[in-house]
């Protein structure tokens, strides 16, 4: 365990009957970190946060909470609070029960408790809404309420259930503002389940994405993004084209690769340890590549394609190139311009164009 | 009209249905009443007078009033015991996935089909060959096994109402097990628990065939009608106390309903509606 690890999680196995929910994963969350464990469902990230929650013990390993080991440690002890994905507002109590319910345990006169309830409705901009009903109530307000009654105990960690899918774009994207802010306010440490990459992307210090599992690449946003390390966490982050590539030669720092559709490109090796005769995938973010009418001039790599399709989406647009020798067309993003909806019958050549920094290799599957 | 689809069409014919359904149910019934508030004791048409002497008479007989507190005590007895073992199989068929559920549910069911008067003869062997003086707590064990059908068709939709994460949540914020039931299991099951109590208590206090075969010297009100029907001079008055009973029952049971009338709006709810 890393000396600065808040939660560290370490080579846990989850079983439910024959069916391995989770498969040998070990992660260590700073403190104050925005965590999120990022998969579509039945990747095993629920589980994950429901073990750390307590509801669920792992099969095998140990999960280590500010360095105890939270193996006999049952839910009502533990230094974590939870935001449910279907937020478990209690249906019998109004809002100010509701967030003052975890406080039973703190003797505390009327009045204290009082004033730490009307506190946190100020914190989710809610005053005022103490005597509301929990029936009366929006998603929004719910989403909030759930948030006061968790944070009101001033947990350790704070662990959320995709608490912003049941709420609609707009509010979702408000949401998801005001979650970031309210976790630098209260300096907690947040494990944030989600399987929106955007949202994601959006508000996470570091994401592990979750796969049949295992956890298959644990970084930042960008580093997600920018160098996945598998074709699964390439595709799942974004869009990405991929080609397929074989290694030619290595000399020195220099890697020789051809790549199906965009033939010869040498790259600097880096850090990427590919042999002679590796066959490797080149891969390429859509609006990394340039697309232009006319053979552009200047640095970089060209290769020409035609024009299969296109869709207007406002502030981008997105272009379908087929190039010789790929059987799918690539996707090319680009900001607005003034050529819309071009005519795909002519069959007018275009060019493509790109830097040699925007290339990603990635192994063999 | 005739555009209109027929998912929309209103459906006359079984509006008619419907109520020639409930004119049939429910028309014998409504004699009793009926010949309850006539002035004769012999229950014939044409009505020769509206009275409410039978009604003053029964209050009048000590037998009576001692067959209602038997009735009463058994009820209560009998609501209580099998309101409570319901609610245990109704929180362990909800919570645990338990092998052969359905068969386990289909059994508790069962006695809902099987004929009373089989029942009461096994109970009455069971009883004699232990040695047990029958008495009013032999029928109130009877009508337990007949009300826990009842009790638990009434707690179960209540329970497969209640979200888990309710009580996964109250746990998170620190409640014991203890604790968990009686802030939030409790508190959303309740409405179901009262509808069991009434519902039980009712099905109970109307038995005839258990109590008739497991009742030792004390009669409960069934009984005691029984017991009258020799006496044609005393047939008025058993209309009387019958039209009570039903008017009784009805109140109970439509009360219960009324109490647990959003059981089946369930309180899971996936995110929420503004």
């Amino acid at each position: 365990m890393s000396t600065d690890a808040f939660i560290s999680i370490q080579n846990v196995d989850k079983y439910f009957g024959k069916f391995q929910a989770i498969d040998n994963v070990s992660m260590d969350i700073g403190h104050g970190e925005f965590f999120s464990l990022l998969g579509s469902s039945g990747c095993g990230k629920t589980t994950l946060l429901r073990m750390l929650a307590g509801f669920e013990n792992p099969s095998k390993g140990e999960i280590f909470i500010d360095g105890q080991p939270m193996s006999e440690v049952p839910p009502h002890h533990r230094p974590v609070n939870m935001v449910f994905q279907s937020y478990a507002i209690f249906p019998h109590l109004n809002v100010r029960d509701n967030i003052a319910y975890g406080l039973r345990r703190q003797k505390l006169t009327k009045q204290k408790r009082g004033d730490m309830v009307d506190e946190m409705l100020e914190l989710i901009a809610l005053p005022g809404y103490g005597d509301r009903g929990a029936n009366e109530l929006s998603g929004g307000q719910r989403q909030r309420i759930a948030l006061a009654r968790a944070l009101i105990l001033r947990p350790k960690v704070l662990l959320l259930d995709e608490p912003l899918g049941a709420l609609d774009k707009q509010l979702r994207e408000q949401m998801q503002l005001e979650l970031r802010a309210l976790q630098r306010q209260v300096g907690i440490t947040f494990v944030f389940v989600t399987h929106d990459q955007e949202e994601a992307l959006t508000l996470s210090d570091r994401i592990a994405v979750m796969s049949h599992g295992t956890v298959l690449q644990m970084d930042t946003p960008s580093g997600l993004y920018e160098a996945p390390k598998t074709r699964q966490v390439a595709s799942f982050i974004g869009t990405m084209n991929f080609f397929e590539a074989e290694v030619k030669a290595t000399n020195g720092a220099i890697m020789d690769i051809e790549a199906q559709g965009l033939g010869r490109i040498q790259l600097p090796r880096g850090d990427r340890h590919f042999n002679e005769g590796e066959s490797v995938q080149v891969a390429i973010r859509p609006e990394k590549l340039r697309l232009s009418d006319e053979k552009p001039e200047g640095p970089g790599h060209t290769v020409q394609g035609h024009l299969k399709n296109s869709a207007y989406l406002g502030e981008r647009s997105h272009f379908y190139v087929a190039l010789d020798g790929m059987d799918a067309p690539v996707a090319v993003s680009a900001q607005n311009r003034t050529r819309i909806a071009p005519d795909t019958s002519d069959a007018k050549p275009v060019w493509l164009n790109w830097s040699e920094e925007s290339i990603v290799v990635l192994g063999k599957d | 009209m005739s555009t209109e689809s027929y998912i929309r069409r209103p459906n006359r014919p079984l509006q008619v249905y419907a109520i020639i359904f409930l004119i049939v149910l429910y028309l014998p019934i409504m004699f009793l009443p009926l010949f309850s508030f006539n002035d004769s004791i012999y229950t014939s048409f044409p009505l020769s007078g509206f009275t409410l002497q039978w009604y003053g008479e029964l209050f009048q007989r000590e037998p009576v009033w001692n067959a209602l507190m038997n009735s009463v005590k058994v009820g209560l007895w009998t609501a209580f015991l099998s309101t409570m073992l319901g609610i245990f199989a109704a929180k362990a068929i909800t919570k645990y996935r338990l092998p052969g559920q359905n068969a386990i549910i289909a059994f508790i069911m069962l006695p809902l089909v099987v004929p009373g008067i089989i029942f009461g003869v096994a109970l009455l062997v069971l009883m004699s060959s232990l040695g047990i003086t029958l008495s009013l707590y032999t029928v109130a064990l009877g009508h337990v096994i007949i009300c826990l059908p009842f009790a638990i068709a009434t707690l179960l939709p209540r329970f497969e109402g209640l979200d888990p994460s309710l009580e996964e949540a109250s746990a998170d914020l620190g409640e014991n097990a203890w604790w968990t039931f009686w802030r939030v299991t409790l508190p959303v099951v309740w409405p179901g628990i009262l509808a069991s109590l009434l519902l039980t208590f009712t099905v109970s206090f109307d038995e005839f065939i258990m109590a008739f075969f497991l009742t030792g010297t004390e009669p409960t009100l069934p009984m005691y009608i029984w017991g009258q029907l020799r006496f044609p001079q005393q047939f008025p008055s058993v209309l009387a106390l019958s039209s009570m009973i039903i008017a009784v029952s009805f109140i109970i049971v439509f009360l219960g309903q009324w109490i647990n009338r959003d059981a089946h709006i369930s309180t899971r709810r996936k995110g929420a509606k503004p």
